[in-house]
């Protein structure tokens, strides 16, 4: 009887600590994939010929004419 | 290079909507969609602030986080790009988005919402470059010819800088240091000339 009795205690034990138990409720954010269509280089063209050197020598010369201190002067 | 991104001077703009005109004129935008807008602080009161605003090409861009179908991708340049034939349409991208950037054309009697048109830094998207499904979907890919985004290249008081981080943060630093304030503005010599008689100091 006594035997018993332990087994069902420890039967029951495991159903009675899992109420104690918390499960995780914050969704952790994994970052996808990108699933569309691949997108060439901005040099990867007829213009730059794939020359990514000419490239950046063109954006930069833009880049520096923003700055009207040296553009126009005065600066 | 560095990452591509937009800089815009309070200090400088004034409200010309400049930009906004020349994004709708580059890429032919339509009616209801507005890639750039420029918002205005204390609209009508003195010392009022305005503010040139589109897609920021974020470093860690929410829209990306939260894209159901992964549409988005980012350039190696740092531009946030996505596709169009992909998009769904569905507006996440644009409750996830600080800026407000995410646009969606509206068509036909009941205002049937369209997938989603966003700023390109004016590098286009995953179509082949130059050619009539890019400009039609995605506008003009002016990155690609080797030039800047025509909004910050249009604007008359470069208070719009685009371009290489690295560069556009050295120009606006340097413009911080020199511009001083007041009749010490740069330039202000220059349109207004010098005053006859200077102001007379407290107490004089």
């Amino acid at each position: 009887m006594r035997k018993l009795l332990i087994l069902a205690v420890a039967a029951t034990l495991p159903w009675v600590v899992a109420a104690c138990g918390e499960t995780p409720t914050v969704t952790v954010y994994k970052q996808g994939q990108y699933q569309g269509k691949p997108d060439k280089r901005p040099w990867d063209n007829d213009q730059f010929k794939n020359d990514r050197g000419a490239w950046e020598k063109s954006v930069k010369a833009r880049n520096l004419g923003q700055n009207e201190y040296v553009r126009i002067g005065g600066g | 290079m560095a990452r591509m991104k937009f800089l815009a001077d309070a200090e400088r703009c004034i409200e010309c909507n400049g930009c906004v005109t020349a994004c709708k004129q580059e890429h032919e935008i339509p009616w209801g969609v507005n890639r750039r807008r420029v918002v205005t602080l204390n609209d009508g009161i003195p010392g009022e602030k305005s503010i040139s605003v589109a897609c920021m090409h974020c470093s860690d861009a929410p829209c990306m986080a939260v894209c159901p179908v992964d549409c988005f991708y980012k350039t190696t340049e740092g531009v946030v790009l996505h596709d169009k034939d992909l998009c769904i349409g569905c507006g996440y991208c644009f409750y996830a988005c600080p800026f407000g950037a995410p646009q969606f054309p509206q068509d036909g009697a009941f205002g049937l919402r369209g997938k989603m048109d966003k700023c390109t830094f004016c590098a286009g998207g995953p179509e082949p470059d130059h050619s009539a499904d890019e400009m039609k979907k995605y506008g003009r890919n002016r990155l690609a010819e080797g030039k800047l985004p025509a909004c910050a290249e249009m604007c008359a008081t470069k208070a719009l800088l685009g371009g290489d981080s690295d560069v556009i943060a050295d120009i606006y630093r340097n413009r911080v240091l020199k511009r001083g304030k007041g009749s010490e503005v740069w330039g202000w010599g220059t349109a207004y000339g010098k005053p006859d008689r200077p102001a007379a100091k407290p107490g004089a």
